[in-house]
């Protein structure tokens, strides 16, 4: 008898081949329709074109194949585990998506935690006062964050901590002017990082801060918490030990989906912060039609985002006992 | 070009920013004594030293511009590489890799005498052999421009290491006007030959002979040049390292620039509504010069085989009912000079103030519609039309707001449309579905290079991006295109390019609307000897900080 996880593991790896092979067939086909190819926006670009340059680009990028070669090219390359190569920045796909990956970890990584944590506390904070002044005032604040575009929220932060306080640089990951190394490098990145990871972690707050109040009102109002509270059981301990583990679901769920997503990095806070993400460098290979470099990029995406759900369906295990693999 | 991706556009006013207390005092102090004293003691005496941080945007493709003509390789390839000559501010050529040139009585070969004792990068000599294997190898056949331009040579000769003999089958004068660095780059051809050029692998870690070596090319962050110490202008360059960020959102350029993090962005590094209020800062300064070698112009393609834009009547109607001043001052806030001619002012021999048939004037707008036979319904619209603009940036999509409004007034009803560049250029070149079609071209130096491009009949709809977009055919302005390129005389080029403005703007298929200004933000302490007519694709030879910044 094969054990139950690694029937999960098994039958999610299965998943994973179908999911991934699918989206992969679809975007090659999808993508295909936007209009012009690269080397008519190399063309335009470049202010001046003829006949020949826009032929030899095309041979370049192998674009003059018919569409059924090019496919059949593609999925050579998927199957040997080959991202292909992007002919317009003269770089292997993986390569690409190597040198901006740390770039984006770091940026989605510090932003969806400082959201968790934060957010997830003043959710608990609101729903233990829920009705009250607290609960108002932590609600409008969370509702304010999301309603506000990010873009905006970036720019008055440059405005005011870099500008005028002069605390913070106005963008990139380092003053590369400055030289610096070890420790001084690392201290540099991170006054980098605090504006942009803030500008994207009051976004993101406001989902865990309200997903978060939201279940811990419903648990609150279930058996299991009249029980303890009947029990005498201190009100600190009731919520902390019964009521956030049981409420933890629906943030775990919320999680699970923008880690799915963080691959995708975000376009908008990358933008104003000329921070060096991989959303930025999406965004611009769509601009740009260079399909191979977009390809290779939601192909990742698909498989972070299939990896991901399985992880929370196995944590939801973890956390609720009841929950069983399947 | 000035490409901008989509994001550009959402741009947002920044609130007037206070010039920074505490720490920027004693710069402030710095300048007011600068202002005192006698400028050309300050100006006059280059300080060595000091790291030049600069604005890229967009991220350059590659940094060779003998393979890719976009704005961003230039400007940053233009450091690596040096020009055979370079282009003072009337255009006239000067020397650099080459010391002096001279064109044979006939016209029909141009002599090169190379300066000694250049090494590349790698410590290789540059010889006359380099310019051979560039000429037929890439400029004669991959670069988009100089297919054309050096078209008429028919062998390249190289006596000795430092002469090179263009042979050339007609008289083509318009080769001396474009020999710079982005005009016609040099490669070394020990890195090239036999190789698979369009994927050389030195194309994005160049090797040049100019006054900046390559060092680092972090994508979607920075790219690093350092002081070439073998340079062949001894004691130059000044700087000791150039520092191109890529910073994709205007609000954060601007706010850089005030912060003097950067201290140099060109070809317009910020909105323009930005530029004044940034110019008027004690550390920065505005700077127009620099962009005479491009003269870019802004018009308006009319799709001459759709609909009512049939009838020269009409075009003319439509030009009337647009003010080109309005446009220079309201839309491009004073960033451009009314367009009388597709051949730009700047270009100052060969354009025509006179041929312009159109001066603003709306009731003779009217007037020739209604002649044309398009009376105005009951709802008093004519007909009506769409206009779809290069999407480089918001300014070109308030200029197609402003001629919808124009439009209005006579009857026309305009819909603007949005597109990103590839759809843009697929739908004006290659399908030809559209009206009304806004774009800028860089006329050059000499109107054979830039300007002809957009008349030539043999373009049409052939989806080649940037050449006739308006589907105009006629025999005799193809014929003047091509009696221009094979006259060796001044003058008699001139009167060609005199017919041909005055055919071109009775016909009007395209509406000339305005010469574009170009401009640097720039460091008030940042300084040069002179703002050549190309230092848009320039390099930072010239350039020092009066006081080094201190690294």
């Amino acid at each position: 008898m094969i054990p139950v996880s690694v029937r999960f593991f098994g039958r999610r790896a299965l998943q994973l081949v179908i999911v991934v092979l699918g989206i992969a067939i679809t975007n090659f086909f999808l993508l295909r329709l936007a209009p012009g190819d690269a080397a008519q926006v190399l063309a335009g670009e470049a202010g001046s074109a003829t006949p020949e340059y826009l032929a030899a680009l095309r041979k370049q990028f192998g674009l003059d194949q018919p569409l059924p070669v090019q496919f059949a090219l593609y999925l050579r390359n998927l199957l040997s585990l080959n991202l292909g190569f992007s002919f317009r920045q003269g770089l292997p796909v993986l390569e690409l998506i190597a040198q901006r990956l740390p770039a984006t970890l770091l940026l989605m990584g510090t932003s969806i935690t400082f959201a968790l944590l934060v957010g997830s506390a003043m959710g608990v904070a609101a729903a233990r006062r829920a009705g009250r002044a607290t609960d108002t005032v932590i609600s409008s604040i969370a509702l304010l964050f999301y309603a506000t575009p990010v873009f905006w929220t970036g720019i008055m932060l440059i405005v005011v901590f870099s500008v005028w306080l002069d605390w913070l640089p106005v963008g990139g990951m380092t003053s590369i002017e400055r030289g610096y190394t070890g420790l001084a490098y690392l201290k540099d990145v991170a006054a980098h990082l605090v504006i942009p990871a803030t500008t994207l972690g009051l976004f993101f707050l406001a989902v865990y801060t309200r997903l978060m109040r939201a279940a811990m009102i419903d648990v609150q109002q279930q058996d299991f918490v009249r029980t303890a509270v009947a029990k005498g059981l201190r009100p600190g301990r009731i919520a902390y030990r019964h009521v956030v583990r049981n409420a933890l679901l629906p943030v775990l769920t919320m999680l699970g989906v923008q880690v799915g997503a963080v691959l995708g990095g975000a376009v908008l806070v990358e933008t104003v912060f000329s921070w060096p993400g991989l959303g930025r460098l999406a965004f611009e290979a769509l601009f740009q039609r260079d399909l191979n470099l977009l390809l290779g990029i939601l192909l990742c995406s698909s498989v972070v985002v299939v990896l991901a759900n399985a992880a929370i369906d196995f944590l939801y295990t973890v956390l609720d006992p009841r929950i069983e693999l399947s | 070009m000035v490409a901008a991706t989509p994001q550009n556009d959402r741009w947002m006013a920044l609130p007037r920013l206070i010039a920074d207390r505490s720490c920027r005092a004693v710069v402030g102090l710095f300048f007011a004594v600068g202002a005192a004293m006698p400028a050309v003691s300050f100006a006059q005496t280059p300080q060595p030293g000091g790291t030049l941080t600069a604005i890229i945007q967009p991220e350059p493709v590659i940094l060779t511009a003998a393979i890719n003509t976009a704005a961003p390789t230039g400007t940053v390839s233009g450091n690596i590489f040096d020009g055979l000559v370079d282009y003072d501010a009337s255009l006239n050529p000067q020397p650099a890799l080459a010391e002096s040139w001279e064109t044979a009585a006939d016209g029909l070969s141009l002599t090169l005498r190379l300066r000694k004792g250049v090494l590349w990068h790698d410590g290789k000599p540059f010889t006359s052999a380099d310019v051979k294997w560039t000429l037929e190898n890439v400029w004669k056949t991959i670069h988009p421009r100089n297919q054309a331009t050096f078209a008429k040579v028919k062998q390249v000769d190289t006596p000795d290491d430092n002469t090179v003999v263009l042979r050339l089958s007609e008289p083509s004068p318009a080769i001396l006007s474009s020999l710079n660095s982005n005009g016609a780059q040099v490669l070394p051809k020990h890195l090239y030959d036999g190789t698979d050029i369009l994927n050389n692998p030195n194309n994005n870690k160049p090797v040049g002979t100019g006054p900046f070596v390559f060092k680092e090319w972090k994508r979607g962050e920075y790219i690093v040049l350092e002081r070439n110490p073998n340079y062949w202008a001894k004691g130059k360059p000044y700087l000791d390292k150039v520092i191109y960020k890529v910073v994709p959102d205007a609000a954060a350029r601007s706010a850089g620039f005030e912060k003097g993090e950067i201290q140099y962005g060109s070809l317009s590094p910020v909105p323009l509504k930005d530029a004044e209020r940034l110019g008027k800062l004690p550390g920065l300064k505005i700077e127009t010069s620099g962009y005479e070698w491009l003269s870019p112009f802004l018009f308006l393609d009319f799709n001459v085989e759709r609909g009512p834009l049939k009838d020269a009547r009409v075009r003319h109607a439509l030009a009337r009912a647009t003010d080109r001043k309005a446009i220079s001052n309201v839309v491009w806030y004073g960033f451009a000079k009314p367009a009388t001619s597709p051949v730009p002012s700047t270009l100052a021999a060969f354009h025509d103030a006179s041929a312009d048939k159109d001066a603003f004037d709306v009731k003779s707008a009217d007037a020739l519609l209604d002649e044309a036979g398009f009376k105005r319904n009951a709802d008093g619209t004519r007909f009506s039309l769409f206009i779809d603009y290069i999407p480089y940036g918001d300014d070109f999509k308030r200029t197609a707001e402003y001629i919808k409004q124009a439009l209005k007034r006579v009857g026309v009803d305009v819909t603007i449309r949005t597109q990103d560049t590839a759809a843009f250029t697929k739908r004006v070149y290659g399908d030809r579905d559209f009206d009304l079609s806004i774009a800028w071209f860089a006329a050059f130096s000499d109107p054979q290079i830039g300007v002809t491009r957009a008349y030539w009949s043999a373009s049409v709809g052939k989806n080649i991006p940037w050449t006739n977009g308006s589907g105009y055919k006629n025999a005799e302005v193809d014929d003047i295109i091509s009696k221009v390129q094979g006259e060796a005389s001044a003058e008699k080029r001139i009167a060609l390019f005199k017919d041909f403005q005055k055919i071109v703007l009775t016909d009007l298929p395209t509406l000339p609307l305005v010469e574009l200004k170009f401009f640097t933000v720039q460091a008030a302490n940042l300084k040069t000897s002179a703002i050549r007519g190309d230092q848009v694709y320039g390099s930072f030879r010239d350039f020092w900080f009066d006081v080094p910044k201190q690294n």
